[in-house]
């Protein structure tokens, strides 16, 4: 262990920031997907598709799950930092979390421009 | 009155245990004290075997912070009168106990050392006194009052699971108390010295250090100054 009881490992900050930012992001999308859902008086399958034919809320939507991910990405790694001690353990862990947000990202894209 | 108090001698006891004590407490009495610390003491005169810090009494000197009915505070300033029965005392949590009530705060310590708790200011000192105005003097209230009774931080999960790395909510009070001072000359590189996923980042803002402060400060109020002022500077 290095010291770190001497000084600080200079990062961290813009990981506190994003998660705040991005919990913000998150808040907008949700207040505004749940006020759109209800305005629709019939909420069925034409009228969902109708809804995210429209670029601008395929792209909110987007934003969205890039902000959940991103704020995902920083929640397990903290929690992996708290409960895995070795190193090598915890950078594996850490690269195949980070794949996964990739995938997620790379399959989020597809779902919502391939409807 | 009753009382339920842990008890750990590691020289005869194999396992911690709890004790059952019974006081007469009489409320009315003009000598007899009205707090927590003075009812142990009694029961101290009683059973000398139990062990506890304490020093001023009334609550300036931090040393009998302990675990009261599941929440921590200073004996001396815990009114008997407003605790529930049986009254159960344990050491302050997550710091390895010594004996009885007496626990080891060699780690707590170690992180107030390390945020340098002492004014860094590389100019000559002046003939009369380095000033500041009432403004800047005011930013120190809420900060300068801390009596290091280690409440907070042992009420802390973030402190209890990393207390090597975590600096806790007392040291980080701490570190604002010489950020925020005027007349201090080091704050870039004292913001340097907490920028780190752990030593501040472990804070996620549960506010326990708040809810217990027997002087009634505010730890998260300073570490969210901290982060703003993080913020500021790089931004």
């Amino acid at each position: 262990m290095v010291g770190r009881i001497v000084t600080g490992a200079h990062y961290g900050l813009r990981d506190w920031l994003i998660q705040r930012i991005s919990a913000v992001v998150m808040v907008l999308y949700m207040l505004f997907i749940v006020g759109y859902a209800l305005l629709q008086p019939h909420l069925d399958y034409d009228s969902w598709t109708r809804m995210f034919s429209s670029n601008v809320l395929r792209s909110f939507t987007l934003l969205f799950l890039l902000a959940l991910y991103y704020h995902a990405w920083i929640g397990v790694r903290d929690i992996v930092m708290d409960y895995v001690k070795p190193a090598g353990v915890r950078l594996v862990i850490h690269v195949l979390v980070i794949l996964a947000l990739l995938l997620y990202a790379i399959w989020s894209v597809q779902i919502l421009w391939g409807m | 009155m009753k009382f339920r108090i842990y008890r750990y001698n590691p020289e005869t006891d194999a396992q911690p245990y709890m004790q059952d004590y019974e006081l007469d407490v009489d409320m009315a009495s003009p000598t007899q004290g009205k707090m927590l610390l003075d009812a142990l003491l009694r029961i101290k005169e009683a059973d000398d075997s139990l062990s506890l810090r304490k020093s001023c009494r009334e609550g300036v000197c931090g040393s009998d912070g302990m675990n009261i009915n599941g929440r921590n505070g200073l004996a001396c300033i815990t009114p008997l009168a407003s605790l529930k029965e049986p009254v159960e005392l344990r050491p302050l949590p997550g710091l390895p106990v010594i004996r009885d009530l007496v626990v080891d705060m060699t780690q707590f310590f170690k992180q107030y050392h390390s945020i340098k708790p002492y004014l860094v200011n590389n100019d000559a000192p002046p003939e009369t006194e380095r000033l500041q105005s009432p403004a800047q003097r005011a930013e120190l209230d809420g900060l300068y009052e801390c009596i290091l009774c280690a409440c907070c931080s042992t009420a802390c999960p973030s402190f209890w699971w990393n207390p090597d790395k975590f600096v806790g909510p007392a040291g980080l009070l701490q570190a604002y108390r010489f950020i925020a001072d005027t007349r201090d000359q080091v704050t870039s590189e004292r913001l340097d010295n907490l920028e780190d996923p752990y030593r501040l980042f472990r804070c996620h803002t549960i506010m326990s250090c708040v809810d217990v402060c027997p002087k009634e400060l505010n730890p998260t109020e300073a570490i969210g100054k901290i982060k703003d002022m993080m913020v500021k500077r790089t931004v």
